[in-house]
């Protein structure tokens, strides 16, 4: 049978997931194998180096950086504080004497006499690792955290900004293709996940924002709200430190596209349930998309076994056209012909034909379609 | 303090060469050409390409090596590996290869920090031997770069390179500056990209005196290579030993942290390059053996990489955010809507265009399928070159800091700064790669998109890397410099033809310049101003061309001047480009749109 390998996200109402959390550097880990966390828990932390500040104390008190030691007052290891004096020049006979205070507090870390500069490094920095997802501690990483495994349904986006937020899933739009504007934000949804169904307008995610709404799901977003929002124009994809105060993510891509079917009722079969989010998004080599993450009790269906290996496109396999002139219909694959194709372009490319929901069958290069994983 | 080793590697003896395998693993595929003596000369014989496996569930680069060189070996009939699993060697009949070679960007290739003392002085040199060198620069450190001490130490701390080259001082002059440097480095623990699994690779590159000042800051906290000073002297850059340096601490440090390369290292018969170094290689070479200036482009998706050689000076850049699908959007908020869309002659929705841009950008391996497509993403590709050569001239200068005798002239002229040292007027040869510039339709649209980005100034070669196969050549060239360049000639280039562009700016329709063809053009004419004319010329056949600009205009003599050259065909022709230098549009859009359409017409651009 002819098959092929097309990248697919994946919406899934049940799968065992494991993450990874680690510190950037290393230090100290505070699970065990086998305990039981809870998603905002704290699981490693680390001290980073504080800030290191520069103090040219040699130029400071007008004397040559190789002269500086006789001047000194503190050595380094010393504990200096603002205001400190930390050299000073006798002057002429005692007097028009100069000194210098440390502008920072800290401890000294150097002092070179080559230059003269003292660098002064503050209070460490705590860097805090949280479990992201309520599971079980299946693997502990000595010094760098720990692996937290889970049965969870597994929805991911196409698109996200914002990074790591939890709450409790509270959808706002009844159909999958209707646009979520401001006036469907009513009663109290602080700290909750909203779950729209085509695009979010501009006005909805300023009145998120206002209601300290923990993340918006939805099927689109118009490029011009996006910039509006950011302040800025997005050059590349790489996101997930915008602090805008809430997590978008968007499941189909920009403009007026419904969220998908099968991902819509996903998201609105589990209203009420907690679920952890994170909008950060890296379309590079090592490709991060947003995800939301819901842990399930067990198994709910037999839908949740697969009948197809991952990433293979095969005829009936479910796939969303991703580039005009069909952008963003969704449809089952009917062929595969191995010969490349023509197409309008002029370009030659392997193409497959897909039959769309509305029941008409196209061709699309292959490039252009993305399986719907389960 | 260590000086870093070059890679053991068996001499290889270019005679006894007569299969060559080798590869380019990139950060998705991972391609493989064979390069086989046919009658006593190299040939480019078959290719191959597989997905590189440097994530899980392989976690090994070898892994797509092998499925690449698999491919390679069922096209060409050899068997290239053993039932191990192990590339065979050397080669026996129908079986192996006499040795394999490779180039590596998988992993997002070198990221580098560097710095100098003075930004244009030895912070340009040390940029200009990291980018010479394959590397990626995220920030050049200076001591009169406006930032202060502590924005500088939190800088490097918020940056995780995969090296840092540290240079300042000419030999024998001040050593405070340049451990200044070295002061604000330390204290701010650079952590390498690929975890703090080994320490951070540095490099010293600056005045010797402050070698042994450098490495007492320094102490043992980073894995510090002393090579010879890149800038001995404000006139002399000595680039090479740095260059050098970051080749083998790339395969020590950076690599060899990366899954399966520690095995690659060991299987390469020559040391593995970055992937632009190794472009930048062939670029050389072929400039140097050809006597031309050349311009080189390579068009990505995510970045798009400028080479350059004039009058043997050898420049690369990097421009990071400016490629056709991941840094599409950036290309858009750079170049601005209004300048991309002066190349689309037809009405767009601005709202819809601007989330067409965006879904290319989240989902970079989509193509165009419709007309309208393709012209939107080659209008995008012209600026996107635009601005990567604007940035390369600015960047392509000669040595700042060194005295010069001035004339009453020179005095008038008023320049400040640096002047570049691109001439399109003296450049020979213009080559494109990357996806936009060689999978395009019909080879005219290369042709012309190179055109009207480059903006070549009278008699200009065009050609294209057929399969993207200069990163292996480079790499070739290291070890057989002949089949290199055998292989670059014969299979690598498909020459596009010659443009002809008068520079000058004058009224549509006065006359540009006169033109006579002889040989395998028979024509004789006037170019009017703004026209653009075309002739095909085939793949082998030259003209003789003769030129007289009006006026203002010059071809290649100087203003005015008779000029007369032999011209080279291709599969495109000969385009005269009577646009004006510097080409501008109209600046209505209705009158802009109908200009370029009928260009498009003349040339044949699009059905």
């Amino acid at each position: 049978m002819a098959q092929g390998y097309t990248p697919g996200l994946k919406v899934t109402p049940w799968t065992r997931w494991r993450c990874r959390r680690v510190l950037p550097i290393p230090g100290d880990v505070r699970v065990k194998v086998g305990v039981k966390v809870r998603a905002e828990e704290v699981i490693a932390e680390a001290a980073m180096p504080g800030d290191a500040t520069p103090v040219n104390v040699a130029k400071l008190l007008g004397v040559p950086a190789g002269e500086l030691a006789k001047h000194l007052l503190i050595k380094a290891g010393d504990v200096v504080s603002v205001g400190q004096i930390v050299a000073q020049s006798k002057g002429l006979f005692g007097l028009f004497s100069s000194e210098v205070k440390s502008s920072v507090g800290g401890t000294v870390e150097s002092i070179s006499t080559v230059t003269g500069m003292m660098i002064v490094r503050g209070e460490p920095l705590r860097v805090q690792v949280r479990a992201y997802l309520t599971g079980t501690v299946v693997e502990v990483l000595p010094n760098e955290g720990a692996v937290i495994e889970a049965d969870a349904a597994v929805i991911q986006g196409i698109f996200g900004i914002g990074g790591e937020a939890y709450g409790v899933i509270h959808p706002v739009c009844a159909k999958h293709d209707e646009d979520l504007h401001e006036d469907k934000l009513t009663g109290d949804l602080r700290g909750k996940i909203i779950i729209g169904g085509r695009r979010v307008t501009q006005a909805a995610i300023r009145k998120a924002q206002q209601l300290g709404v923990a993340a918006v799901v939805t099927g689109g977003i118009d490029d011009q709200d996006l910039r509006e929002i950011l302040g800025y124009d997005l050059g590349v994809a790489i996101t997930g430190n915008e602090a805008i105060g809430l997590s978008i993510i968007i499941t189909e891509g920009f403009g007026d596209i419904a969220m998908a079917h099968r991902t819509f009722d996903l998201l609105r079969s589990h209203a009420g349930h907690h679920a952890s989010v994170n909008g950060t998004t890296q379309i590079r080599a090592g490709v991060l998309r947003p995800e939301i993450l819901i842990p399930v009790d067990a198994p709910v269906a037999k839908t949740a076994i697969k009948d197809r290996e991952e990433g293979q496109l095969v005829i009936g396999a479910p796939v969303r056209v991703i580039r005009e002139p069909e952008f963003g219909s969704l449809g089952t694959v009917a062929t595969m012909p191995s010969e490349p194709a023509v197409l309008a372009s002029e370009s030659k490319a392997r193409v497959v034909t897909v039959t769309l929901a509305r029941g008409e069958t196209v061709t699309v290069p292959r490039a252009n379609v993305e399986l719907i994983e389960g | 303090m260590t000086t870093p080793p070059a890679t053991p590697k068996k001499p290889i003896d270019p005679e006894s060469l007569n299969v060559i395998l080798a590869t380019d693993c990139g950060s998705t595929t991972t391609k493989a050409i064979l390069i086989e003596k046919i009658d006593g000369t190299y040939r480019q014989t078959y290719r191959g390409e597989a997905p590189t496996t440097v994530e899980e569930p392989a976690a090994d680069v070898t892994v797509g090596v092998i499925n690449a060189a698999t491919e390679v070996g069922e096209l060409a009939g050899r068997k290239l590996v053993d039932e191990n699993g192990v590339l065979i060697r050397p080669s026996n009949g129908k079986d192996g290869c006499d040795i394999y070679i490779s180039t590596s960007s998988a992993g997002g290739g070198l990221q580098m920090l560097v710095a100098g003392v003075v930004r244009e002085m030895t912070g340009a040199s040390a940029q200009r031997a990291a980018l010479g060198a394959g590397a990626i620069v995220m920030d050049v450190l200076a001591s009169n770069d406006k930032r202060k001490p502590h924005e500088q130490i939190q800088r490097i701390r918020d940056l995780r390179p995969d090296m840092i080259l540290v240079s300042g001082g000419t030999d024998g002059g001040t050593t405070s500056h340049v451990v200044q440097i070295a002061e604000l480095i330390a204290p701010a623990k650079p952590q390498p990209r690929f975890g703090g699994q080994y320490r951070m690779p540095v490099i010293y590159a600056g005045n010797k005196d402050a070698a042994n000042l450098v490495a007492d800051v320094f102490k043992h906290e980073v894995e510090l290579s002393i090579v010879p000073n890149l800038r001995p002297t404000m006139e002399r850059e000595n680039l090479g030993p740095a260059r050098d340096a970051i080749h083998d601490l790339f395969l020590e440090h950076v690599m060899a942290h990366a899954p399966g390369y520690e095995k690659l290292i060991a299987w390469a018969d020559a040391p593995i390059m970055p992937t632009p170094g190794a472009v930048g290689e062939i670029l050389q070479t072929i400039a140097k053996q050809d006597n031309i200036n050349v311009v080189g482009v390579d068009i990505g998706g995510a970045t798009t990489d400028v080479f350059s050689v004039f009058d043997g000076a050898f420049n690369r850049t990097v421009s990071a955010n400016l490629g056709m699908s991941y840094s599409i959007s950036n290309v858009c908020a750079e170049a601005t809507l209004p300048k991309i869309l002066r190349w689309v002659p037809f009405d767009c929705d601005e709202r819809e265009l601007r989330n067409r841009v965006k879904n290319k950008m989240i989902r970079p391996t989509t193509i165009p399928q419709t007309l309208d497509a393709l012209m939107f993403e080659q209008a995008v590709s012209r600026e996107a070159l635009r601005l990567a050569y604007v940035q390369h001239r600015q960047f392509a200068v000669g040595l700042s800091g060194v005295q010069k005798q001035r004339t009453v002239g020179d005095a008038f002229a008023q320049q400040t700064g640096q002047s570049s040292l691109i001439d399109n007027m003296r450049l020979d040869l213009l080559v494109a790669s990357g996806g936009v510039l060689s999978h395009a339709p019909r080879m005219v649209q290369t042709a012309m998109m190179l055109i009207d980005a480059f903006e070549p100034e009278g008699i200009t070669r065009l050609a294209k890397d057929s399969i993207f196969m200069m990163p292996h050549l480079g790499v070739l060239a290291q070890v057989h410099p002949r089949a290199a360049m055998e292989v670059f000639q014969r299979d690598c280039l498909i020459y596009l033809g010659t443009c002809i562009a008068p520079k000058g700016t004058g009224k549509p329709g006065q006359p540009c310049c006169k033109y006579q063809f002889t040989g395998g053009i028979q024509a004789l004419g006037e170019a009017k101003f703004g026209e653009l004319l075309y002739w095909p010329l085939g793949i082998g056949e030259t003209a003789t061309v003769v030129l007289e600009p009006s006026r203002g205009f010059d071809v290649g003599s100087g203003p005015g001047k008779r000029h007369e050259a032999i011209i080279h065909g291709g599969t495109v022709g000969v385009i005269f480009d009577a646009r004006g230098r510097s080409l501008t549009l109209p600046e209505d859009r209705r009158a802009c749109q109908q200009q370029v359409q009928q260009w498009n017409r003349v040339v044949e651009m699009y059905p």
